[in-house]
């Protein structure tokens, strides 16, 4: 008896698990999400309790005694009352579920709320881009791998991908939307109370779909505005001599093939930009923290981290890496 | 009557079998963060005039994925801005057997990382050697160089077609004409 309360005590954390946390779509933390999760549980509790009754049912079928008269047409004519009742109360759960469903769905195609922005969302193998777009081109803000929203406004995603089928899923804000190259789907999202969120690509696209994630972090208007502020300036000017070097380094190296930091003459496209990459929660789309440690592993040997993924090695001399390093560490 | 396979059979199918493991290997990790370039970043501009020729075969000529990879970088580091897609525009057509400085590898790979005259700027530091190579496995795959093995069976688009660079070419030529 004593184990067997030991064994429900461990798995029980188990099973609760996926209840919590910020990757998780059993604790919605916006009105789309709450609608889903309620008729998540909905189904799910009215199928546990069928299922118990089905095995209950079956249970007492097995340990019943046997009648010597249990095979006259009597028994019989019962048990075609029992199964025509069973029928019957099926196909009225099932009419439930159906009204339920298209209920719930119908609360997920248009944000209720006005006051909506939009942010262009891109997938690219195996990263994240957010494009916040303004009324003066000097201000769109490009957010690669963390997207920043406010509180209690519905938020307008315009999704296209630029190579193959990715999936953008929020689970704790939204159910997932796919993102076909070619083509603009749109969703929205809403978060109800500050937070970080962890999102994921929820459609395989190829060797590194595992580590395409990014973080959403909701934050009262006041303060998102304060970021996007200083998100819209170009990179800050380098202010000591290692830094310095730090960006001579990479304007002199193969990092301006691909990534663009606003202010210098680096602008390709190619990969993720890095004009604040020093005020990121992670790097390389969510696979590793942001420190400094992680970042230098990062850009001197990607293939160990993240193998088949873009970025090639960067076999830099030690000194010209802790410089970069400086430097980008230093853009805030 | 049962013989066991003798064991020369068995060693000739398994080598079959890996026979056509070089076109499918990817080469994530060709280039360590341990082993060195050629090309070391510099913070000037100026570049003593000799340059030791890298080696004389490209090491992903036999590969399919480098060969991809290449057709990628291909257009992600603007070549086609200039070159088109082999067809030539501002810069010389690639899919022709007219060879300005030589068809190569050495060459090819000398071309990219030097620059030539009239144009073609130098990427000196700015592509690291494996990319080079995997752009010199695609530049020749599209003048009918590559190995017939290695090239891709159909192309990029919905539609079915012949890969742009599978066709057969003539004998590449030295024109010596920049």
């Amino acid at each position: 008896m004593m184990r067997l309360r030991t064994l429900i005590v461990a798995l029980a954390p188990l099973v609760f698990a996926a209840c919590r946390g910020n990757q998780a779509m059993f604790n919605p933390q916006g009105p789309a999400a709450r609608s889903i999760a309620s008729l998540g549980w909905f189904l799910l509790s009215v199928c546990a309790v069928i299922y118990v009754l089905v095995l209950l049912a079956g249970g007492w079928a097995l340990v019943r005694r046997r009648h010597v008269g249990d095979d006259l047409p009597r028994t019989t004519q019962k048990l075609t009352t029992v199964v025509a009742g069973a029928t019957v109360v099926s196909i009225a759960i099932l009419v439930v579920f159906t009204i339920s469903s298209v209920v719930a769905g119908h609360g997920l195609t248009s944000p209720t709320g006005p006051g909506a922005i939009t942010v262009d969302v891109i997938g690219h193998q195996w990263w994240w881009e957010f494009q916040y777009h303004d009324v003066t081109p000097s201000d769109f803000v490009t957010s690669p791998n963390e997207l920043h929203i406010p509180v209690g406004v519905p938020v307008h995603i315009k999704a296209i991908s630029r190579d193959v089928i990715h999936s953008f899923w929020v689970p704790n804000l939204h159910g997932k939307r796919d993102l076909i190259p070619g083509q603009v789907t749109n969703t929205w999202i809403q978060a109800d109370q500050p937070g970080v969120y962890r999102g994921q690509c929820a459609e395989f696209c190829g060797h590194q779909h595992a580590n395409m994630a990014f973080v959403v972090v909701a934050e009262p208007m006041d303060k998102f505005l304060a970021w996007i502020g200083s998100q819209r300036q170009p990179a800050s000017e380098p202010q000591t001599d290692e830094a310095r070097r730090g960006r001579d380094v990479f304007l002199q190296s193969t990092c301006v093939m691909c990534h663009t930091v606003r202010g210098t003459s680096a602008g390709a496209r190619l990969g993720p930009e890095l004009t604040h990459v020093g005020s990121r929660m992670t790097i390389a789309a969510g696979t590793l923290p942001n420190t400094r440690g992680h970042l230098g592993g990062w850009v001197a040997d990607p293939q160990s981290v993240k193998p088949g993924v873009r970025m090639p090695p960067n076999p830099l001399e030690p000194s010209d890496l802790q410089a970069v390093l400086t430097y980008l560490r230093s853009l805030r | 009557m049962s013989r066991p396979i003798p064991r020369i059979a068995v060693a000739l199918a398994a080598a079959l079998v890996m026979a056509a493991c070089e076109r499918e290997v990817r080469p994530f990790q060709d280039v360590s963060a341990a082993t060195a370039r050629s090309q070391k970043p510099t913070l000037s501009e100026l570049f003593p005039g000799t340059q030791p020729p890298p080696a004389e075969e490209s090491p992903y000529q036999k590969n399919a994925y480098a060969m991809a990879e290449g057709k990628r970088l291909f257009d992600s580091y603007n070549c086609s801005g200039c070159h088109a897609h082999g067809g030539g525009g501002m810069g010389p057509p690639l899919m022709d057997d007219q060879w300005i400085y030589g068809s190569r590898p050495a060459n090819i790979f000398a071309t990219i990382v030097e620059g030539r005259p009239n144009g073609m700027p130098s990427f000196r530091n700015k592509i690291p050697d494996q990319q080079v190579w995997e752009l010199v496995a695609f530049i020749q795959s599209m003048s009918g160089q590559a190995p017939i093995d290695v090239l891709p069976s159909r192309g990029d688009h919905l539609r079915y077609s012949t890969a742009e660079n599978a066709r057969r070419a003539a004998t590449p030529k030295l024109t010596g004409h920049p």
